[in-house]
């Protein structure tokens, strides 16, 4: 056990502060000790992809990023994406094409899915399933997550 | 799929209830649960496969701060004597009619005298965080003596060699044996012969959600709550209350949001019992979560059988007998017995008649995972045995497969059919209904067919592409009893509370049956709350696995909504002055045939079955409206699907790409298209995964070399592909709403569609794979063999 370190963060636009072991992960830290439970921990090896958030507007897994690392960063969660209570057209997608089951890993989905479209607002399916395969779901067969995707794009396009 | 009535909610693709706390990251899994004084458990795991515990030393971890309590196996025997655990063992007619030998070694909750595989638990920390229990857990001194490991299963029957439970004197922990004809003559007798040995490897569900258990007992009521992601809180409940020795009315078991399960979250784990016996011990809440390397040597492995099948068939390729002795290689302990082995044996021969048939199966115990079902439970490995063969018969005659298949498929017009075996509840196996031709014809249709496949396949050699066709077919015993419990219960406000013993992990299983219950009760499904995986909603249930939920729920719920209707409708034949035959339930309410205006809403009536002063019933009625309901089908209903793809395969790289895949199903009435359709792909990429990606490989000692994802490898977007379903619609006779399980069949063909595409591919090198998983080293070195 060390010293506590001073964390000064900024998640989903409301400013946080924490202290924590210099070894103690962003995910534990988002999860257990901002209360953040949306971030889900699959893996704790960076595989999975179901801790995946946006750390200063970039796609990160926060499960193999350790809390300190994120002092004075601007992060993003599932919580963060409805606006005034409103789903997110990935959320609305997702709904509609049935592209989540047991949900775990749909906060990282989402996430990584936002990040992706981000960087690439009109892709191709293809572009679709290799973005995508940073995170693993173990429930749909992927089939209605490459969907909804692709259907957002489409309105998230359309959208001014 | 047959149109959707209008008027029903059953059969409409109606979006999921579930998802609107998932998408918002509130779904609350067990390991978003937090209670005030909560400690965190971290266990102490073999790092060997066999060995003798020589002595634990927890003095450096319980000196360690922020450690409430450290324990090891002896002292846990001590304060805890083993219980008998309360596995449903199979039924006395199936005890009666199969012959068959079990031993069922029972797992300690912690390892006492040896280690049995890498990753069992020989000592639990409790600590103020995870962190500080993980520190602790690294500070326990084992002394371990090591035994030779028990890694092979065909070695391990052997005499003379190391066993694993030395009190049996035998690592075959379980044996059967069922036949039907005249398998020694007709064998003889065949034309042609041929005999293989298949072997289906070892993989799981691999959930993205670990395992995790909370227990918090309060001292007060003397009483215990366990939040565990399991797939059978009544089962966890009887076995909690046997180790706590509570009266079960006095424990709680609730599954929150489970984030997955496939089977195996479907039975009860030393964790989810040891940890709310040491949350009473220490006298705080208790939580564990299982981390992913945890969970992949100590949550169970499925699959692992070797089969040396025969078969014998004439010169147009009709089986005329079959004869399969396997081996299932069941790991360290058998936690729910013989049912998966069993199911390989009976599910062998699928949607095809063979007359003489004798399968002969050993369960063995080696120093692995113990072994669980998984997705499929028996069958796969049963399918891709049967389905290679068919293939083999194939070449050996130079028939086309879909030809040999159409040849040995029961005819539709067969239906029911009798096979001549028991099911695993000691049932006659019938298949109830279903098309197997026209569900193999649909699936190779999708793909484009056999001529126009062969002109492709013949064109594309010449360029030195190599595609192949392959097809995996299978039929599902689905819906299996003993039972499922619901309770229906009509609100004072009128609207529709049912809870039952169903556990949900992702199935959307809230969404279906609230359409069900709408349908029951003429109301919309925002009428209805449903209440499942909560032993506080119903005394009795069974718990979700098997594919069985969808049959035994939606028929406990149909006949406890019967009996509950028969009062309403007294009760409205009273407020409106008519009789109970003149009534319908319409809109949320009861009113008159024909006079849709004389009604009472359901909330009247509610109101007027209410106990107390000045309530409306008829005299003598009991008070309330609510029933409860226990469904024990008859027996299981047969679903079936045929698999079909086209793949390439490329043998420079030994890289698979899977160019069509179509699956052609039969699961009896559809309550929701949508979501079968998430489970029947769902299903299949799992499957898929099993044959080209997943695995778990185990060294000479039995290191577990595949402890991470990284080693363990899941199938991501971009290797399934996008695929084809077909669904044909045989209602199931056996129960009230004609439905067949779903859950599992997905995953079941495609390891053998997969395994003869590549074989077909590959035709011009002569290679058979009957093994899996087929991974592109293989692919490389049998092409560059030839």
């Amino acid at each position: 056990m060390s010293d506590l370190i001073d964390i000064r963060l900024t998640v989903n636009g409301v400013a946080h502060e924490g202290r924590a072991e210099p070894r103690r992960l962003l995910v534990d830290f988002l999860r257990e000790d901002l209360g953040l439970t949306g971030t889900h921990a699959g893996c704790e090896h960076g595989i999975c992809g179901a801790c995946t958030v946006l750390f200063n507007g970039e796609a990160a897994r926060s499960c193999i990023m350790l809390a300190v690392q994120a002092n004075g960063a601007e992060i993003r969660t599932i919580e963060g994406l409805t606006e005034d209570g409103r789903l997110h057209p990935l959320q609305e997608a997702f709904h509609r094409e049935h592209g989540l089951q047991c949900g775990f890993c749909t906060p990282g989905m989402l996430i990584a899915a936002l990040d992706f479209l981000r960087v690439n607002p009109s892709p191709s399916e293809e572009e679709i399933r290799e973005a995508m395969s940073a995170v693993i779901c173990r429930c749909t067969g992927y089939r209605n997550i490459v969907r909804a995707v692709a259907s957002a794009a489409q309105k998230m396009q359309v959208k001014p | 799929m047959s149109a959707a009535r209008p008027d029903r909610f059953v059969g409409q693709p109606i979006l999921r209830r579930e998802d609107h706390r998932l998408l918002r990251g509130q779904g609350q899994y067990v390991a978003d649960l937090v209670l005030p004084r909560m400690l965190h458990a971290a266990f102490v795991r073999s790092p060997m496969a066999h060995a003798r515990i020589k002595s634990v030393d927890l003095a450096r971890a319980k000196a360690v701060p922020g450690v409430a309590l450290a324990l090891a196996g002896a002292e846990l025997m001590r304060l805890l004597p083993p219980v008998p655990d309360t596995q449903l063992s199979l039924p006395a007619k199936w005890k009666t009619t199969v012959q068959h030998k079990i031993h069922n070694p029972q797992q300690p909750l912690l390892a006492t005298d040896k280690v049995r595989h890498v990753g069992e638990a020989i000592a639990v920390i409790l600590a103020e965080s995870r962190y500080v229990a993980e520190d602790a857990a690294e500070l326990v001194d084992v002394e371990l003596e090591t035994l030779p490991a028990v890694i092979d299963a065909e070695q391990a029957v052997k005499p003379g060699g190391t066993l694993v439970h030395e009190q049996l004197g035998t690592n075959v922990i379980g044996e059967f044996a069922i036949a039907k004809g005249d398998v020694e003559g007709a064998m003889a007798r065949a034309p042609h012969r041929l005999k293989r040995r298949f072997y289906h490897h070892r993989y799981s569900g691999v959930p993205m959600e670990c395992r995790g258990v909370l227990g918090v007992y309060d001292q007060r009521t003397d009483s215990m709550t366990i939040w565990s992601s399991t797939q059978v809180v009544h089962w966890l409940r009887r076995e909690a209350s046997g180790i706590l020795d509570l009266p079960e009315g006095r424990v709680r078991v609730v599954a929150p949001d489970v984030g997955g399960g496939f089977g195996v979250k479907g039975h009860v784990y030393p964790e989810d019992l040891l940890i709310p016996f040491l949350a009473r011990r220490v006298g705080r809440p208790v939580r564990w979560i299982e981390d992913r390397h945890e969970h992949l040597m100590c949550s169970t492995h499925s699959r692992d059988q070797t089969h040396e099948l025969e078969v014998g068939f004439d010169g147009e390729g009709r089986i005329l007998a079959i004869r399969d002795r396997f081996i299932a290689d069941c790991g360290a302990w058998n936690p729910i017995g013989i049912g998966v082995v069993y199911n390989s044996a009976v599910h062998l021969t699928g949607p095809y008649k063979v007359d003489n048939l004798a399968v002969s199966a050993r369960v063995v115990s080696t120093n692995k995972v113990p072994s669980a079902p998984y997705r499929g439970a028996g069958r796969p490995e049963a399918s891709f045995a049967m389905e290679r063969t068919i293939d083999l018969i194939a070449a050996t005659l130079g028939i086309e497969p879909a030809e040999i298949r159409r040849r040995n498929m029961i005819p539709g017009s067969a239906m029911p059919y009798r096979i001549g075996l028991p099911y695993r509840d000691g049932e006659p196996i019938v298949y109830d209904s279903g098309d197997f031709p026209a569900g193999l014809e649909k699936a190779v249709a999708a793909v484009g067919g056999v001529a126009a496949f062969r002109e492709r396949q013949r064109a594309a050699r010449e360029k030195g592409r190599y595609l192949g066709l392959g097809i995996g077919c299978y039929t599902e015993g689905t819906g299996v009893g003993p039972f499922e419990g619901a309770s229906v219960r009509i609100e004072p406000n009128g609207k529709l509370h049912v809870a039952g013993g169903a556990c949900a992990q992702g199935q959307g299983m809230e969404t279906i049956f609230a359409q069900i219950v709408a349908d029951a009760w003429a109301v919309k499904p925002e009428d209805v709350t449903i209440q499942l995986a909560d032993t506080a909603g119903i005394a009795i249930g069974f718990g979700t696995m098997a594919s069985r939920s969808t049959v035994t729920l939606s028929g406990a719920i149909h006949y406890a909504s019967d009996k509950l209707r028969k009062k309403v409708l007294s009760i409205a034949a009273q407020l409106l002055e008519c009789a109970v035959v003149d009534l319908e339930l319409r809109d949320g309410g009861v009113s008159i045939v024909g006079v849709p205006e004389r009604r009472v809403s359901l909330a009247q009536v509610a109101r007027a079955a209410r106990p107390g002063w000045d309530h409306g019933r008829p005299a003598g009625m009991d008070p309330g409206l609510e029933e409860t309901h226990y469904f024990e089908p008859q027996t299981v209903t047969w679903t079936n699907a045929t698999h079909a793809a086209i793949v390439e395969v490329d043998i420079q790289t030994g890289r698979v790409k899977i160019e069509k895949y179509a699956i052609a199903h039969d699961c009896g009435v559809v309550v929701n298209p949508l979501l079968l359709e998430g489970q029947i792909v769902g299903g299949a990429a799992q499957g898929l995964g099993g044959i080209l990606m997943e695995g778990y490989t185990y060294d000479a000692e039995g290191q577990l070399l595949t402890g991470s994802l990284m080693d363990y490898l899941l199938p991501t977007a971009s290797d399934i592909p996008d695929m084809e379903l077909i669904h044909l619609e045989s209602p199931s006779p056996l129960n009230p709403l004609g439905v067949k399980g779903v859950g599992e069949g997905g995953a079941i063909a495609p390891p053998a569609a997969i395994a003869n595409a590549i074989c077909d591919a590959l035709a011009p090198f002569k290679v058979e794979f009957n093994q899996t998983p087929i991974t592109p080293e293989q692919i490389v070195r049998a092409a560059k063999q030839f």
